[in-house]
């Protein structure tokens, strides 16, 4: 059905925004049987009615993390417990976890999404998949587990971790595709690597799906080249059923949003006013195609734009530029917003120093101090502590002329810093402890 | 070709922590490895330790495997007498013939009667040409197993 030209991805705006208004009048006639919403919204005077174009999206109210953690867990659930067949938790790094529901429908759409991701890149019967996402509660895992099987690859459920076996499957089984986050395909990489396995010759990859954390460019060039094979950026999250809710083109140049699904915009962090395309905010998305848990303008946290012009591949949906970080990973330091992905594109820039970095952010006689750990490449160093000045020294000075930031820069051992297969906890802020 | 003067040294880059030097040590000590001079140059977190071993190359290998990052270089190894001011006169020799010394270190064989210079140059022959004008005598490896 949602196949070739004529399909969904397609559509003409004016058709597209047409499915909008009436999926998310649905949406909200929906999301009144679920106790968070029906409270909010007779308190509010909110009616499926009032919405008669997408914009009017703006006359609904935001939802947050906290409130579906306060609601937790079945707060949000609006459909009879008996309809629901899965659930998928996510912890943050503080407090109580979020629940994602979905009645056997919600599976099927959600799955769906990803199979037409993953058509968009090119893989298909034939292809062999390696899913080496957490399979459980994170939704990395089974949710594109099952849209890689609608999509009709072969699928290896991997799972997370495991480097030896993960090697072995890709051998075995010649897996042409696979589901990584960016750090643990630069360890797997740093594994192949001391093995005398060259991944370019010796492995059968040719795409590789990138997800579940923010990363540079130039991480996704660093990838490409060791692997030899395209990678394309994912994004997504749990709350809006997990990944695939943005996915590049083989244009790879910003993520398309599946707007017959969501509902996007971005917003100032700050005041929530909503922003033009092309401007830099918060990106909020409403599902409007989910039966068990609607959630409605949410604030994902995550910092983006929405391109303004329309996709070279012909694809109506909009594209949203990759992550450039969270509203909360974001820190200020001497007055300057900083991204941790801004560290490391410098970084990345910089030959001498290896793939794993930390920043951390300490007050001194309250004057704030970001300091980067990173450690250096084995090969870089000769013996000569000069040239190790001279490596800190460069570091410092790009850092400021990129960022307007001074930091001190940390020379460390290879292998000194955590190396992780999730998501990497890059920035330790001390100045709340 | 060896030539009179060139030794090899052990460079190891670590994090400035006890434990790192100590971890070094033992896995020589484990090899069988005799540490004739160890000397640090320290950045802020960091140091690089300078080593001279019985069997640099076999050292080298062996704290490599064991995940340090290390480097070979080559540096003049002088012997004189151990009498102040001997240090000091042979950097002036070679500053005045235009070599830039980056690093220096000496240690003691026998208090008082025997000193062993280290000297890291960029062009080693040219220094070894220099020093050996002068009234010292210049190591080879095999030197530095004996003493
Ligand atoms: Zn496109």
């Amino acid at each position: 059905m949602e196949e070739g030209k004529n399909s969904i991805e397609f559509i003409r705006r004016e058709e597209l925004e047409k499915i909008q208004v009436n999926r998310l009048k649905k949406t909200i006639e929906r999301a009144n049987n679920s106790p968070f919403y029906k409270n909010i919204f007779k308190k509010e005077g909110i009616h499926p009615e009032d919405i008669r174009c997408t914009d009017d999206i703006r006359k609904l109210p935001f939802t947050t993390r906290e409130d579906l953690r306060e609601n937790f867990p079945f707060g949000f659930i609006a459909l009879p417990l008996n309809k629901i067949v899965r659930v998928h938790t996510s912890t943050g790094t503080t407090g109580k976890p979020k629940a994602i529901f979905f009645s056997k429908r919600d599976v099927d759409e959600a799955a769906g999404l990803i199979a037409r991701c993953m058509r968009m890149t090119g893989a298909g019967p034939g292809d062999v998949f390696q899913n080496m996402m957490s399979y459980g509660l994170f939704t990395g895992g089974l949710v594109f587990h099952y849209g890689a099987e609608k999509a009709g690859v072969l699928v290896i459920p991997a799972g997370a971790g495991n480097t030896e076996k993960q090697i072995e499957l890709m051998r075995d089984f010649k897996t042409t595709i696979v589901h990584i986050t960016p750090s643990y395909a630069l360890y797997l990489a740093d594994i192949l690597e001391e093995k005398g396995i060259d991944p370019e010759e010796e492995l059968n990859l040719r795409i590789v799906y990138l997800g579940a954390e923010p990363y540079s460019q130039k991480t996704r060039e660093k990838i490409e080249k060791i692997y030899g094979v395209n990678a394309f950026n994912c994004y997504g999250l749990s709350e809006m059923n997990g990944p695939g809710v943005g996915f590049e083109c083989p244009l790879k140049d910003g993520l398309h949003i599946w707007e017959d699904n969501f509902i996007l915009e971005v917003v100032d962090p700050l005041t929530g006013e909503p922003l033009p395309d092309g401007k830099e905010g918060e990106l909020v998305l409403t599902t409007i195609n989910r039966e068990a848990m609607p959630i409605i303008r949410y604030r994902t946290g995550d910092i983006t734009f929405i391109y303004p012009q329309v996709c070279g591949c012909g694809r109506t949906h909009r594209k949203i530029s990759p992550i450039k970080g969270r509203t909360d990973d974001m820190f200020i330091i001497k007055g300057v917003n900083v991204f941790p992905s801004e560290v490391e594109r410098v970084l990345m820039d910089t030959p001498e120093v290896a793939r794993n970095y930390q920043i951390v952010i300490e007050r001194e006689r309250s004057l704030d101090i970001m300091r980067i750990r990173v450690e250096i490449k084995k090969r870089f160093f000769d013996g000569s502590l000069e040239h190790l000045k001279e490596l800190q020294e460069k570091i410092k000075s790009k850092v400021k002329s990129e960022l307007m930031v001074t930091p001190r820069v940390e020379l460390l051992e290879p292998g000194t810093l955590p190396r992780t297969t999730g998501k990497s906890k890059r920035v330790i802020d001390k100045r709340r402890l | 070709m060896t030539m009179e003067g060139k030794i090899q040294q052990i460079s190891v880059f670590a994090r400035n922590e006890p434990g790192r030097i100590k971890r070094i040590t033992e896995v020589l000590s484990c090899e069988k490895i005799n540490i004739r001079a160890i000397t640090i140059a320290s950045g802020d977190d960091y140091g690089v330790i300078k080593l001279l071993v019985s069997d640099p190359r076999r050292a080298y290998r062996v704290l490599k495997r064991e995940g340090f990052s290390v480097a070979l270089n080559k540096v003049i190894a002088v012997q004189m007498e151990d009498k102040p001011g001997g240090l000091y006169r042979l950097l002036e020799i070679l500053a005045e013939n235009g070599i830039n010394v980056e690093d220096a270190y000496g240690f003691v064989i026998k208090s008082g009667e025997t000193a062993v210079l280290v000297i890291n140059v960029k062009d080693i022959e040219k220094g070894i040409k220099i020093l050996s004008q002068q009234p010292v005598k210049l190591l080879v490896e095999k030197d530095l197993y004996e003493l």
